[in-house]
């Protein structure tokens, strides 16, 4: 038993890191912003840019003080809190 | 996890026993999770699976090496685009450790967790994800069956269709009849039908000037419907015309021989027909027990779980989504929710909350984009739309509006088989 303890630990130490989950949402956004800026596209990358303006740009197609095509009407759909969580794990993500 | 390891190595003996061909199948130390179809959905989720959980061995099962994308493919029948930039191997998905078996499921029992192929190895599983798209329903419309398509293309799935179509438009002669038979809800790609006439008649005003579109339709509305009809008044006045259910517009039957398609009112002799015949998910649901009387698979809305089978996940257009469309978009979005919901249940924990989104462009010429969007989350046992999130482009946008989400539709197409296959 004290064995098969040890061997279950140490193949435990020995897995690969885990990602975490992301925030409920968030995985969507990848469907348009590509991972890094060499993507042909006019959408920009989320990957490591501040929470802080992702919030922000949020709040602002939100509220139409952005002009936008479709995320004004995307960003009707998160609460702000939503949009925090999604805003945090993206700027932890590598670019 | 004594388990998983127990049913991985059980899996790979009783193949090696019976001294069949041994198939690669992925070994993992925390889980072995099989993807049945390699279309946006399976791609998506076993590539999302590998991100999330590295430990984690994930086999996609897709006989055909090479994928054909449905999205733009509108563009290649008006021969505004090649067949090849709509075609994506699997190398990105094997370069993120997805073992990628060239074959096919020919059996999935659930009670022992285990998928047959073609050469009869079984592979074991932990969690199975069933992504197999759409089927045609041969038997639904009288007339129509596979030798049928031959002459009268749905091109709904694509690939060789989607060449015959834009083939027999090019033959036609001016002053011909293209007719496009649109089914019932529901089908892949609500807005497709439509962006196929907006496409097509592009490429008969410069073409074939004197020809037209008809569109005989199985229901009364569709998607973006006020914005297509403007579109085409603006761009095609007079070259459209779109028959509702309530005026006669159901097929309901077809004569390929005579390229005739017959309606309670009328019967129309086409030069060019493209029937887009009812559908339901493709073969692996019934393989795998996961359809309902409707042809399409039941789930949780927030990790994909069938209702019908434990321990299987339906995702992608063959799936029941609640107010999601059957679009790529949303196939890639309930992959990503569908593989996070695996790797914390297969951790021994639940599915995270669940929100997606769903953005589907649709063109009504090259550089004229229209959209649909919404947000959803999982109420009452099924996906519904966030209020205030669901719409569509402003009707009366300038020109500008439109190139801009024309350009936008273009750099979606890039990023999205970037994530699947790239």
């Amino acid at each position: 038993m004290r064995g098969a303890a040890c061997l279950a630990m140490a193949l435990l130490a020995a897995l690969p890191a885990q990602a975490a989950s992301p925030p409920a949402g968030a995985s969507s956004c990848s469907g348009c912003h590509p991972p890094r800026p060499s993507t042909a596209t006019p959408v920009p990358p989320l990957a490591g840019r501040a929470p802080a303006e992702i919030v922000a740009a949020l709040r602002a197609f939100r509220s139409g003080a952005r002009p936008s095509t479709v995320m004004g009407r995307i960003a009707e759909g998160f609460t702000d809190a939503e949009a925090a969580a999604i805003a945090a794990w993206y700027s932890g993500e590598p670019r | 996890m004594m388990r998983r390891r127990d049913v991985l190595l059980r899996g790979a003996g009783a193949a090696f026993a019976a001294g069949l061909p041994r198939l690669a199948v992925a070994q993992g130390n925390s889980g072995h999770v099989v993807v049945i179809g390699g279309g946006f959905a399976g791609a998506s989720c076993a590539r999302a699976l590998r991100r999330l959980n590295p430990g984690l061995a994930v086999t996609l099962v897709e006989p055909v090496p090479v994928f054909t994308a449905c999205p733009f493919s509108n563009e290649v029948v008006a021969g505004l685009r090649d067949l090849k930039e709509q075609q994506f191997g699997y190398d990105g998905v094997r370069g993120d450790g997805v073992v990628v078996a060239k074959t096919r499921a020919v059996a999935v029992d659930a009670k022992a967790q285990a998928v047959t192929v073609a050469d009869n190895t079984r592979l074991t599983y932990d969690r199975l994800v069933v992504a197999p798209g759409i089927d045609f329903r041969w038997d639904a419309l009288p007339g129509y069956d596979e030798a049928a398509a031959a002459r009268m293309p749905h091109a709904w799935k694509a690939g060789s269709q989607t060449l015959l179509l834009r083939d027999q438009l090019a033959a036609m002669r001016d002053g011909g009849l293209v007719v496009i038979a649109a089914p019932a809800n529901p089908y892949r790609c609500p807005p497709g039908p439509y962006e196929r006439a907006s496409l097509i008649a592009h490429f008969l005003k410069r073409h074939k000037p004197r020809a037209k579109v008809l569109i005989l339709d199985a229901k009364d509305g569709f998607s973006k419907q006020k914005l297509f009809e403007a579109g085409w008044a603006a761009l095609y006045p007079g070259l459209i015309e779109w028959v509702p259910l309530s005026q006669g517009g159901k097929v309901t039957s077809v004569d390929p021989g005579t390229l005739t398609l017959v309606t309670d009112f009328a019967t129309h002799k086409a030069d060019v027909a493209n029937v887009i015949p009812p559908q339901q998910a493709g073969h692996a649901a019934t393989l795998a027990g996961v359809a309902d009387a409707t042809g399409w698979c039941p789930v949780d809305p927030a990790s994909f779980a069938s209702r019908l089978q434990p321990n299987i996940h339906v995702i992608g257009d063959a799936a029941i989504a609640g107010a999601m469309p059957k679009s790529a978009f949303a196939a890639n979005a309930q992959a990503k929710v569908c593989a996070a919901a695996i790797v914390a249940q297969l951790a021994g924990g639940t599915a995270p909350a669940a929100k997606l989104i769903n953005t589907c462009y649709s063109l009504v010429a090259p550089d004229y984009g229209i959209s649909v969007v919404a947000v959803y989350h999982p109420q009452g046992g099924q996906l519904v739309e966030v209020p205030g999130s669901a719409g569509t482009s402003p009707l009366d946008a300038p020109a500008a509006t439109r190139a801009r989400e024309a350009s936008l539709a273009d750099g979606w197409f890039r990023t999205i088989t970037g994530e699947a296959f790239g």
